[in-house]
């Protein structure tokens, strides 16, 4: 499956070969890893909980993938976001993309994170000295996301006129 | 006409539930109207889910808007704005 929503780590490696395997025409893999940083605005963080909407999570993830096919000729695409507590230097999101060349690979690679930050619906929670804390969206993931043409009012959805 | 709702996030931890079913009266016939009857509860639910306050909604999984339809027995959820990735 191209999409998965799990607790369990992942290996690079091992889902590039998957991605891969048998398929001639591959001629170009490109991959991103998204990993638990230990400071957060300021503040270090010692764990993390991921929360997601079971049902919506794998649906918005297919839907993006199915986006990214519709741009680029891709020939296989891997998506998979862990849920629950998360330490520092743990892994969270895997994006890999293969295709004939690079430009495709690089840039639906890209796209996939761009449109899974602001549309998916996943949540993180930070334990911090402080106490724990929802981490806010960024203004910044939108605008990252309206320079492939997709409208994004994630951080400020007051800016939704229509709503 | 029979709702299931659900609750993410600091919504969920604000409203004090991740889920339920509410029984909502015929002039509730849009997402916003739902927005709009639930912060008649009062307290936690004004407030969650206060006009202005940043919100996301779908409906039956899908992103919704104030002005997507409800009907019977749909799923339709309130949450912050997403972060992951």
């Amino acid at each position: 499956m191209a999409v998965r929503v799990q607790h369990e780590d992942f290996d690079l490696g091992a889902e590039v070969d998957a991605l891969r395997a048998g398929n001639r025409a591959v001629g170009a893999v490109a991959s991103f890893i998204g990993t638990v940083r230990d400071v957060s605005e300021g503040a270090s963080v010692s764990a993390m909980e991921l929360e997601h909407y079971p049902g919506m999570t794998e649906k918005s993830l297919e839907k993006i993938e199915a986006a990214a096919r519709e741009r680029w000729p891709l020939l296989g695409v891997t998506i998979i976001h862990r849920v629950g507590l998360l330490q520092p230097l743990d892994q969270i999101v895997l994006v890999a993309v293969a295709s004939a060349h690079r430009g495709a690979a690089f840039a639906a690679c890209e796209f996939i994170m761009d449109y899974l930050k602001s549309e998916a619906p996943f949540w993180k929670k930070e334990d911090t000295p402080e106490g724990a804390r929802w981490v806010d969206a960024r203004v910044s993931d939108d605008a990252a996301l309206r320079r492939w043409g997709i409208e994004s009012f994630n951080a400020d959805p007051s800016d939704n006129k229509d709503e | 006409m029979q709702l299931e709702l659900r609750y993410f996030a600091s919504v969920r931890e604000q409203v004090g539930q991740g889920a339920e079913r509410a029984d909502v009266p015929a002039e509730v016939r849009t997402v916003g109207d739902l927005r709009a009857w639930l912060r008649n509860r009062g307290g936690a639910w004004a407030e969650s889910l206060a006009e202005g306050r940043a919100l996301r909604m779908a409906v039956d999984h899908a992103v919704a808007r104030a002005d997507t339809p409800l009907a019977d027995g749909c799923e339709v959820a309130f949450f912050p704005p997403v972060t992951g990735g």
